[in-house]
């Protein structure tokens, strides 16, 4: 088919991943704080189960999941805690959150643990134990990776997909974790593969990333069945429903999870945090993360605790240079622009870009003039410009009946709107206002 | 370490660096060649009309401007655009008030930018068709005189009747066609050293702008395709029944209006349809309607209500085109 190895539309923004694709990953100094948010995944906020002055070592549980789509948080750093307060999000909210003051002469040993031999546990043990780490989805939205791991028994997942695309402009991640740790990426992909019985797995790199297809494919194990696939440089190639049609040729229904097409789909981050979970025994406490843009002196890739504040990890890498100007949790489509440097790095957080005051965008709009560019750039083929006239109008009902819930605010559209109208923000006002929406009895 | 004062915006933080305003002014630039050429052929008062008709739509929008909707540049093609489709020989205060109209009512009625219906600059151009059917059809004929020699009485005072100068006119392409079953020769036609309004003389230099419009997606390719694609096609078909009566396509193409209307009206962003499936139905009914006016219709050219028309039937067009949602394969989808 002439669309095999493909999704349809999309947009190709600037990559802009010069600034760190070849800098080594490095270990960042503890810092004097570490504030750790309660809800740091998909679904409900675990809840807390320590208490102000508690001494705790790093990796010890600071809160346990609140039911099942939910996962604990762990000590990112030995100390004592402070206080569980609200604190500012990366979100834009203030949540509830563990502070800790971090012992400064630690050598932040974790405690002696058991670690489990994952080649002796049976899959529901396995799906526990990366429970019991606190592992989530590391690519950005943090979904908790063992519901993704549990199907539903009447559930055949036939491949599991190994996201390595990373198609948000400046992120190196992904890039330099497939780079620098292929082995872990392999084990977390065995371990994945054991929880859900599949016989086979893909692994989808961008052909921007050679080094990181080369280093996958050298390590590649030779007792799996395993398919290395350079995939097209297009936005947005790494999500779920673009990544299953352009390697499988499969689309997920609407409304529908990758599982009903016999898929699952981890990130590479995720993946190789699971395969340290087993290596190490120690839970999700830290993560690989690129602070970048022309708004910071030294852009990096950093390993970080988890909790560690905004400001101390500009500091780690130089500083702010003088005309920074807008700071982005995540990647520039996608992500949150931060308030607070208090705001601390959570599981989820793919990178930090510093965007300078020239690379910001204007804040102007215009009307829209119906030139029809964001149908043109749509992945699921909604049509952005009714939808966004409809949400101008606060006429949300009807935007529903437009399908607004296959939207994933992925920003091809606001990307792609001359007029500058910021239909993804309208998108998600009005997926907010369908959420408060009182129930029919 | 020094903290920025942080600017806080919603995602996307990229854009693909195309604006409205942007998109405006190069089609304004774009039109630049082809008023150059009017005046080549028909001398300053093409110029001057043009002028006139833009100062017309820049006044209005001024006027209504509370938000600095000038400088979007939107008013400015209205103005060109109209300016383009008139006899060089119209009295400037006609081409003004002409101006006035399409950006009066074509659009600022509607709301401003965005939010009319029909293109703007031929709601303009069928006013002074309704009102001024002399004057409007009117055609002196290129290089009569000097270059420097106006075409008609250009200054006439407004209501008063413009002075019969001794000036040569003549009857269009499509007129000589329509009426007198004389056909013009193909290079006049496409070259453009025919009489007609300013804009209806040079089809290859509008294909060429139209064309660098399309490369940079200003425009939507498909509507400008899809209008000559039905144009040829009826009209070869029509031309095989019966060559004496039927003209060729290549007649059709490049007379009259068609080019431009084709590149620069039927284009228009905000009045045609949104999905691409809809601009092939829109463009293709205009190619119809044009043939047809052309050949079993009372007036000579037809692409101005071609395309007024076929604009009133955009949002149903967009209605039938959504397009289909991804992994809706199996699924109703509701409308």
């Amino acid at each position: 088919m002439w669309d095999h190895l493909k999704f349809r539309h999309g947009v190709h923004p600037p990559e802009l991943k010069e600034l760190t694709a070849r800098i080594a990953i490095r270990r960042v100094p503890y810092p004097d704080e570490v504030v750790l948010p309660l809800r740091q995944h998909a679904g409900k906020p675990a809840r807390p189960v320590v208490k102000a002055g508690d001494r705790v070592e790093r990796g010890d549980v600071l809160a346990e999941p609140d039911g099942y789509v939910s996962t604990p948080v762990h000590a990112s750093a030995a100390g004592t805690v402070e206080q569980i307060c609200l604190w500012p999000h990366p979100d834009g909210s203030y949540a509830p959150a563990v502070r800790i003051a971090v012992d400064r002469y630690s050598p932040q040993a974790p405690r002696p643990r058991l670690v489990p031999d994952w080649t002796r546990l049976e899959p529901p043990e396995l799906v526990e134990a990366i429970r019991q780490a606190g592992v989530v989805g590391l690519g950005g939205a943090a979904f908790p990776t063992h519901v993704k791991l549990a199907p539903p028994k009447d559930q055949v997942v036939d491949t599991v997909l190994i996201n390595g695309c990373e198609c948000e402009p400046y992120l190196t991640t992904d890039h330099r974790t497939m780079v620098e740790y292929p082995e872990r990426v392999h084990l977390g992909m065995r371990i994945m593969m054991r929880c859900l019985g599949a016989k086979r797995a893909m692994i989808g790199i961008e052909l921007n990333k050679p080094d990181a297809i080369a280093a996958i494919r050298r390590t590649l194990p030779s007792d799996l069945d395993v398919t290395v696939l350079g995939l097209e440089v297009k936005y947005p190639q790494g999500a779920e429903k673009m990544l299953i049609k352009a390697l499988l040729d499969r689309e997920v229904p609407s409304g529908k999870l990758p599982l009903h097409v016999g898929v699952v789909v981890q990130n590479v981050a995720s993946a190789a945090t699971i395969a340290e979970v087993f290596e190490t025994g120690l839970p999700l406490v830290e993560r690989i993360v690129t602070v970048t843009g022309r708004g910071v002196k030294r852009p990096s890739n950093l390993i970080v605790p988890v909790g560690m504040k905004l400001r101390d990890l500009i500091d780690a890498c130089g500083g702010f240079t003088a005309d920074a100007r807008e700071i982005v949790f995540g990647g520039p489509m996608m992500g949150f622009a931060q308030a607070h440097l208090d705001t601390p790095l959570v599981k989820g957080t793919s990178g930090v870009v510093v965007l300078a005051a020239a690379e910001t965008k204007p804040t102007v709009s215009y009307p829209c003039i119906r030139c029809g560019h964001c149908l043109d750039s749509c992945p699921v083929f909604l049509n952005p410009q009714l939808l966004g006239q409809l949400a101008l109008k606060e006429r949300w009902e009807e935007m529903e009946t437009n399908h607004l819930a296959d939207c994933m605010l992925c920003g091809c559209c606001g990307y792609t709107c001359p007029s500058n109208i910021p239909l993804p923000q309208l998108f998600a006002l009005a997926k907010a206002a369908l959420r408060r929406r009182p129930t029919p009895v | 370490m020094s903290t920025p004062s942080l600017l806080i915006t919603a995602s996307p933080h990229l854009a693909a660096g195309d604006s409205t305003p942007k998109i405006m002014w190069t089609v304004v630039a774009s039109l630049a060649p082809i008023v150059a050429v009017a005046t080549y052929f028909f001398g300053p008062s093409a110029l001057l009309v043009v002028a006139a008709a833009t100062a017309g739509a820049v006044v209005i929008e001024r006027a209504f401007d509370r938000r600095g909707t000038l400088r979007d540049g939107s008013a400015v093609i209205t103005g060109v655009l109209l300016g383009l489709t008139l006899p060089a020989g119209l009295p400037l205060w006609m081409a003004f008030t002409g101006g006035v109209f399409g950006i009066a009512i074509g659009k600022l009625v509607f709301g401003g930018l965005g939010q009319n219906v029909f293109n703007p600059a031929l709601l303009g151009r069928a006013f002074l068709q309704a009102a001024f059917p002399v004057a409007m059809t009117t055609w002196p004929v290129p290089a009569a005189g000097g270059w420097w020699s106006l075409r008609g009485d250009i200054f006439a005072l407004p209501f008063a009747s413009p002075r019969a100068l001794e000036t040569v006119t003549g009857a269009t392409p499509l007129g000589r066609m329509k009426f007198d079953h004389q056909a013009t020769p193909l290079l006049d036609l496409v070259l453009g050293t025919t009489s007609g309004s300013l804009g209806e003389t040079s089809g290859l230099l509008i294909l060429l702008c139209g064309g660098y419009l399309a490369l940079r997606n200003y425009l939507n390719w498909r509507i400008p395709a899809s209008i000559f694609a039905v144009v040829a096609i009826v009209a070869t078909g029509l031309h095989a029944l019966d060559p004496a009566r039927y003209p060729g396509a290549a007649f059709m193409l490049f007379s009259g209006g068609l080019m431009l209307g084709a590149m620069y009206m039927a284009t228009d962003l905000v009045t045609s349809p949104v999905t691409n499936p809809g601009c092939w139905i829109f463009g293709a009914a205009i190619g119809l309607l044009v043939v047809v006016i052309r050949i079993w219709g009372g007036l000579a050219e037809g692409v101005m209500y071609s395309i007024l028309i076929v604009n009133a039937f955009v949002p149903l067009l967009n209605r039938w085109t959504q397009p289909r949602l991804f992994g809706s394969a199996g699924l109703t989808v509701r409308s």
